[in-house]
C-alpha cells in the first residue's frame, strides 16, 4: 500500500468486490468513466515519501524561510507579530474541533455552536456594533461583502467612496468585486498629515451609497473617525468603518462614532501571521441589516426538554436554501480561525487587551521618538499614529530594508507599490512584542539611511 | 383541501378577493404546507409602491425555506398587513383571513379574469402537479 | 458528557447543595470581576506619557469592552468541555454527502506548525520565503497535473470563492475576446447551491437545466438552454448523486460547439482523483476544494481553500501575485496586465496550502490514485448493504457517493431528518440531508476512503435497524436523538426571535 491512509486488507478487498458484485475497482470504474477518459498515467509528481522522509523533507523546506523568530520584525500592513497565549493553540488544536464539520446538526454541534455564538458576542462588544456573523475568509473580502450589502441598502446610488490610504490590497479587491456592477469607485486623498481630507470628502458623499473609513489606515495614522461619520451621515451616506481589533482595546470602537458596517482583519487576535494566510474576516453591523448579512449565524434555542442550546439561524440568507437569491456565495468560512480569536478574547479580557494595546502605542512612540529626534524629516506623516508609521528614508526604501535584513532586521514595508512620491518610504510596526533593546537597535540601524 | 370559493388563485399559490373597488393578496394554504407551516418572516412593499401582475412583490420565510411571493394583478399598494409583519404566524394559522398580506388598488383591468378560479386551483393541487 | 459531582459555589453550611453537573454556562456568565487570564509584562512607566501624546482625546474608547473576566484555567476547561460537546472525524464515522469527511492525517498538522512556515510575514522580502514559496508552488504544479489545467491559482480561500474567482476569469476572458454579452450560466438543478449564487456575485445570470431521468446531464435540455449569450455551463463530475457524467465527451463537444466554457465544479474530486483528469474530458476551468479531497481538516466549517485550476488560454487572467519560478528563485509575480486582480488579502490560506503540498507529497502519484480507487469501492459497498433496504433510485452503482429517497420512510412516518437523529444516538454523525433538491427526502451518503470496512458494516447495520423501526415502531425514531447533550431544537423560535449574541 503506498497510501497509509487506505485501510481495506487485501482479503477485505475481495470480498467488498464480491458484495458489490464486480471483480476490480478497475471494472467499477470502466462501468461509468469512459475508457478514453480514464488517466493511464504516470503523473509528473515526484515519488511518495514515508512519514518520517515528509517531516525531513519539509523541515528543510521551512528551513530555508527566515522566520519572524530569527530576524527582528517590524513588519505590519495588516499582518501583526502579536503575543498569543499558548492556551489558544493548546485549546483550539483538539481534533474534535479541528475535525468537525459545519454545525448543521447541532444535537452533534452544541461545542462549537456555542464557541461560535461566544465569537459573535465578543466581537460585538468589542466592536460596540449590534450584530457579528461567525466569520468571513479574511479583512479585504470582508470589505467586498460589506460594499454588497451596503450598496443593497442604497440601491439608488452608485458610488462608493474609497480612502487612498485604504490597504492597497483590501482596495485592489474592492475593485475586483465591484467590476461587473457599473459601481463607480472613487478614491478620497489624504491630506499633508496622512488622514483623510475631510473636505474632499464632504464634497462626493452625497452621491455616495458608502463611505469606507479605515483607522489607523495604511499609513498607520488614525482618523478622525467621528467627523468622517458626521459627513458621510449627513449626506445620508453608510459608514463602513476598517479597524484593527487590537487597537479596539484602547481606540474608538466603529459603534461609538456610529459606523453601520464595521470590518477587520482579526489575525492580531490570537492567529499566526503564517504568511498572511491565517485569517480572520470580521463582518458586524446595525441589527437592521441582519437579513441582508453574508455568512453563518448562531443563534440561542431550546430544546424539546427547554434546555439552552444553539443553532444555526436566519439560514434562509444563506446559500444553500437561497440559492441565486442568496445574501452571499459563502459557504465554508473561517470557523477554526474564529474559535482562536473566541479563545483568545477570553484570555485576554477587557484588560489584556488594553495593555496590548497600550503596549503598542508605548513601543511605537518609542521607535518614532529615537527616529525624530535624529531626523524629524524622517517621519513622514504628522498624523498620530497607533503602532504603524512610515519613516522616510534617504533613498528607496527597498534597498533600506535589503541592507537592514544583513543586519537582522525584517525592517518594514517599502511603500513603492503606492505611487512613485512613496518610493523613499518604508512603513514601519512596533507591536507590544518588541523590546526595548530591538527598538534602539533597529532606530540606530535604520540611522545611516535617513 | 378546501379552497374558499370568493378567492382566485397564480400556479405560485398566491390568492386574491375583491374587496370593493380594491384587491386583497394572500397565499394558500397548501403553500403554507410547503413551507412546513414555520412561517419567520415576511418582506413585504410599502404603501404606495406599484406591483405588476406576475412579478416579485415580496418574500415568505420559513425556517429554512423562502419564497418569492408573485402579485397576481398589476396596482399600487394600499395597506400592508402589519399584523402579519410583526407575527408571521398568523399567516400559518390562517392565511385566508387574518394572514392576508397587501391590499392595492388595482391598474390593470382584465387581469381578474386570467386568475385561476378556486375550483381550477384545487384541481392543481390535486393533481400532485404544483409544487 | 460530563457528570462530576460538584458543591454548589456558594456554599450554604447548612444546606450544602450536591447535584450532577453538566457545564454549559456561557463564558460570559462564569466572568468575575478583576480576574485574569493573561500574563503580560509590566508596563513601561512612560506608558501613560506615550499613550497620552500619541493618541488624540477624541480617538480613545469611551466604554471599555465587556469582554469576559476569566482565568487561564477556566477558559481550558470551559472549551475543553465545549469540544467534548462537539463530534469531528476523529470522534465518530460521518458519511456527509459531499463534503468529503476523510481522515485528516497529523502529520500535516506537524508540518503546518513549523515555525520557519508558520512565522513568516507576507511582506517579507522574497529572498527570506523562498521554501514557503517553493511548497506553495510544488502543490499548484501538482494540482494542475491532477486535474490536466495546468494555470493554478491558490489564492481562493473556498469552494465558493474559488467558483467566483473562476467565473471572473472566465468573464475576463471573454471580455477580452470582445464577447462580453456571454452573461448566462447553465447550472444543472443538481447543483450546490454556491453556483448560482457565485454566478450572481461576478454578474452573471444563472439559468437552471433539469436533469434527466438517468440524474445526469440532458442533451436535449442543454441544447435547448445554450445560446449566443451563455457563458458557461457548470458541471458537477461525479454529479451530487455520486453519478459520473458518462457523456461528458458530447457534453463538453456540445457546450464548446456553442463557444462557451465548461467548468467543473470540483467539489466532488475525490471520486476521481488520480483517475480522471478533467482536462481530458473538457474542462476548461474547475475549483478544487483542499478541505474536502486534499485532507485539510474542517475546522468547524473552516478555513478552507478553493484553488482553481484552468487552460493554460486563461491563466493569464488569474488573480495577482502569481508564484513563478524562474533561475532557481521564487518570486511573486504582479505585473500581469490581464489578471483579475485580488480576491482577498496575500496569497490566500497558505496554512492550509502547506497541509495538502504535505498529504500530496506523502502519497505521491500511486497513492493519490488509490484514493479515487478506494473512495468508489466504499461507497459501492454501503450502497450494495443498504440496497433493498431503502430506495435508492438512481441506479445500483455509484462513484463516491449515492443518495437514498426516504419517501417510504416519510409515508410510514419517519422523515429523513428523523433518520439522521436516530443514527446520532447510534453513534454516527448522520448524512447529507435533504440534498440534492431533486430527490425527495433525501439521504445523501459519502463514507470516503479512509473509512474501513467493519465500519461500514455497523454503520448499515444502524440504518437497516432504522429502516426496521420505521415499519414497526416510527416513534422510536421520531424521538430521537435522546443520547446527545440536547435534543432536537426549537429553530422555529431561534429564527424567529432571533438571539445571536449573549444580552449584556
Amino acid at each position: 500500500m503506498t497510501n497509509p491512509y487506505i485501510q481495506t486488507t487485501p482479503v477485505q478487498l475481495k470480498e467488498m468486490l464480491e458484495k458489490v458484485g464486480v471483480d476490480s475497482i478497475d471494472a467499477l470504474f470502466a462501468e461509468q468513466v469512459p475508457a478514453e477518459f480514464e488517466f493511464e498515467g504516470p503523473f509528473n509528481l515526484p515519488p511518495a515519501m514515508s512519514e518520517s522522509q515528509l517531516m525531513n523533507w519539509t523541515s528543510r523546506l521551512a528551513a530555508r524561510n527566515t522566520s519572524t523568530q530569527q530576524a527582528v520584525s517590524f513588519l505590519g500592513g495588516g499582518i501583526y507579530d502579536h503575543f498569543i497565549p499558548s492556551a489558544v493553540g493548546a485549546l483550539a488544536n483538539r481534533s474534535e474541533f479541528v475535525t468537525a464539520y459545519t454545525p448543521y446538526q447541532p444535537e452533534a454541534s452544541q461545542g462549537t455552536l456555542q464557541a461560535f455564538f461566544e465569537f459573535q458576542t465578543m466581537a460585538t462588544r468589542l466592536f460596540a456594533m449590534d450584530v457579528s456573523n461567525a466569520s468571513l475568509y479574511d479583512g479585504a473580502s470582508a470589505l467586498g461583502e460589506a460594499l454588497f450589502m451596503a450598496l443593497q441598502v442604497r440601491p439608488e446610488r452608485r458610488l462608493v467612496l474609497l480612502p487612498s490610504t485604504l490597504h492597497p490590497d483590501y482596495a485592489a479587491l474592492a475593485h475586483t468585486y465591484m467590476k461587473h456592477f457599473e459601481i463607480e469607485l472613487v478614491t478620497i486623498p489624504a491630506g499633508e498629515d496622512g488622514r483623510l481630507d475631510l473636505e474632499a470628502l464632504a464634497a462626493r458623499a452625497g452621491e455616495a451609497a458608502a463611505v469606507v473609513l479605515q483607522t489607523p489606515n495604511y499609513l498607520g495614522i488614525i482618523e478622525q473617525a467621528h467627523e468622517i461619520s458626521r459627513i458621510t451621515h449627513e449626506a445620508d451616506a453608510l459608514l463602513v468603518a476598517v479597524c484593527d481589533p487590537i487597537s479596539l482595546g484602547l481606540l474608538a470602537p466603529p459603534g461609538e462614532y456610529d459606523a453601520d458596517i464595521a470590518v477587520a482583519e482579526g489575525q492580531g487576535l490570537g492567529l499566526r501571521q503564517w504568511l498572511g494566510g491565517e485569517s480572520l474576516g470580521l463582518f458586524l453591523c446595525r441589527k437592521d441589516f441582519v437579513r441582508r448579512m453574508p455568512g453563518r449565524l448562531v443563534g440561542l434555542a431550546k430544546d424539546r426538554e427547554g434546555r439552552r442550546g444553539f443553532v444555526l439561524t436566519l439560514q434562509t440568507r444563506e446559500q444553500h436554501i437561497r440559492r441565486d437569491r442568496a445574501t452571499s456565495n459563502i459557504c465554508t468560512n473561517h470557523a477554526h480561525n474564529a474559535l482562536r480569536a473566541t479563545i483568545f478574547m477570553a484570555l485576554m479580557g477587557p484588560e489584556g487587551l488594553r495593555q496590548m494595546a497600550r503596549a503598542c502605542v508605548r513601543n511605537t512612540q518609542k521607535l518614532r521618538n529615537a527616529i525624530d529626534s535624529h531626523k524629524p524629516e524622517a517621519i513622514a506623516f504628522e498624523g498620530p499614529v497607533f503602532k504603524e508609521f512610515v519613516v522616510r528614508t534617504a533613498g528607496p526604501a527597498s534597498a533600506v530594508r535589503d541592507a537592514l535584513l544583513e543586519e537582522g532586521f525584517l525592517a518594514g514595508i517599502p511603500l513603492q507599490r503606492l505611487g512613485p512620491q512613496f518610493e523613499n518610504m518604508l512603513l514601519v510596526c512596533a507591536t507590544d512584542q518588541r523590546t526595548d533593546e530591538e527598538i534602539t537597535a533597529f532606530a540606530k540601524a535604520l540611522r545611516p539611511h535617513l | 383541501m378546501a379552497a374558499p370559493v370568493d378567492v382566485k388563485f397564480l400556479k405560485s399559490h398566491e390568492w386574491a378577493r375583491k374587496d370593493r373597488d380594491d384587491v386583497v393578496f394572500g397565499v394558500s394554504e397548501f403553500a403554507i404546507e410547503q413551507l412546513n407551516h414555520e412561517i419567520v418572516y415576511l418582506e413585504l412593499p410599502s404603501v404606495g409602491q406599484q406591483v405588476k401582475a406576475g412579478e416579485t412583490f415580496g418574500v415568505i420565510e420559513a425556517v429554512k425555506a423562502a419564497s418569492d411571493l408573485y402579485a397576481p394583478l398589476s396596482g399600487k399598494i394600499i395597506a400592508v398587513n402589519d399584523v402579519a409583519v410583526n407575527d408571521p404566524m398568523v399567516v400559518a394559522q390562517d392565511p385566508f383571513a387574518e394572514g392576508w398580506l397587501v391590499k392595492i388598488a388595482p391598474s390593470a383591468a382584465g387581469e381578474w379574469d386570467a386568475l385561476l378560479s378556486s375550483e381550477e386551483y384545487t384541481k392543481l393541487i390535486e393533481s400532485g402537479e404544483a409544487h | 458528557m460530563n457528570k462530576n459531582i460538584q458543591i454548589s459555589p456558594l456554599f450554604d453550611d447548612d444546606n450544602p447543595r450536591v447535584q450532577p453537573r453538566v457545564d454549559t454556562a456561557t463564558i460570559f456568565e462564569k466572568s468575575v470581576p478583576g480576574r485574569r487570564g493573561f500574563s503580560l509584562a509590566a508596563e513601561s512607566p512612560d506608558t501613560d506619557e506615550a499613550v497620552k501624546t500619541a493618541i488624540p482625546s477624541q480617538a480613545l474608547r469611551a466604554n471599555a469592552p465587556a469582554l469576559p473576566e476569566v482565568s487561564e484555567f477556566s477558559v481550558v476547561r470551559h472549551f475543553t468541555h465545549l469540544s467534548m460537546r462537539t463530534l469531528g472525524v476523529d470522534t465518530v464515522f460521518y458519511p456527509l454527502g459531499s463534503c468529503t469527511m476523510k481522515y485528516n492525517p497529523k502529520i500535516n498538522e506537524d508540518v503546518a506548525s513549523l515555525p520557519g512556515f508558520v512565522q513568516t510575514h507576507p511582506e517579507q522580502p522574497e529572498s527570506t520565503i523562498q521554501g514557503i514559496l517553493q511548497a506553495y508552488h510544488d502543490l499548484a504544479h501538482a494540482l494542475g497535473e491532477l486535474t490536466g489545467l495546468p494555470g493554478v491559482s491558490l489564492q481562493p480561500a473556498a469552494g465558493a470563492h474559488g467558483e467566483f474567482t473562476a467565473l471572473l476569469v472566465l468573464k475576463a476572458y471573454f471580455e477580452q475576446r470582445g464577447e462580453s454579452h456571454r452573461n448566462k450560466v447553465i447550472i444543472p438543478d443538481t447543483a450546490h447551491g454556491t453556483n448560482p449564487a457565485s454566478a450572481i456575485r461576478c454578474g452573471l445570470e444563472p439559468v437552471e437545466m433539469k436533469s434527466d431521468s438517468r440524474g445526469r446531464v440532458s442533451l436535449e435540455a442543454l441544447k435547448e438552454k445554450l445560446g449566443p449569450d451563455t457563458a458557461c455551463v457548470m458541471i458537477t463530475n461525479p454529479n451530487t448523486l455520486g453519478l459520473f457524467e458518462d457523456r461528458i465527451g458530447e457534453v463538453a463537444k456540445i457546450i464548446h460547439g456553442a463557444g462557451a466554457l465548461l467548468y467543473m465544479d470540483g467539489a466532488n474530486f475525490n471520486a476521481i482523483l488520480g483517475r480522471v483528469r478533467p482536462g481530458d474530458f473538457g474542462a476548461d476551468l474547475m475549483h478544487i476544494n483542499l478541505h474536502k479531497t486534499f485532507s485539510v481538516p474542517h475546522g468547524g466549517g473552516g478555513p478552507g481553500s478553493g484553488p482553481i485550476c484552468v487552460r493554460d488560454f486563461l491563466a493569464p487572467f488569474l488573480p495577482s501575485p502569481h508564484v513563478v519560478h524562474e533561475d532557481g528563485q521564487y518570486s511573486l509575480k504582479t505585473d500581469l496586465p490581464h489578471s483579475i486582480g485580488k480576491v482577498r488579502a496575500f496569497l490566500g490560506n497558505v496554512n492550509n496550502v502547506i497541509r495538502s503540498y504535505a498529504y500530496v507529497t506523502q502519497l505521491g502519484g500511486d497513492g493519490l490514485r488509490q484514493v479515487g480507487d478506494h473512495a468508489v469501492l466504499n461507497a459501492n459497498y454501503l450502497l450494495a448493504l443498504l440496497a433493498g433496504r431503502y430506495d435508492i433510485p438512481f441506479g445500483r452503482r455509484c462513484m463516491h457517493e449515492f443518495v437514498i429517497n426516504a419517501s417510504k420512510q416519510k409515508s410510514q412516518g419517519v422523515k429523513a431528518t428523523d433518520i439522521a437523529k436516530k443514527l446520532l444516538d447510534y453513534g454516527f454523525h448522520p448524512p447529507t440531508t435533504y440534498f440534492p433538491l431533486i430527490v425527495p427526502e433525501a439521504l445523501m451518503i459519502e463514507p470516503t476512503e479512509t473509512e474501513n470496512r467493519e465500519m461500514l458494516d455497523l454503520f448499515a447495520a444502524a440504518m437497516i435497524e432504522i429502516a426496521r423501526l420505521a415499519a414497526t415502531d416510527a416513534t422510536e425514531v421520531t424521538a430521537a436523538p435522546q443520547t446527545t447533550p440536547v435534543s432536537r431544537m426549537d429553530e422555529l423560535a431561534a429564527a424567529r426571535q432571533p438571539v445571536v449574541a449573549w444580552p449584556d
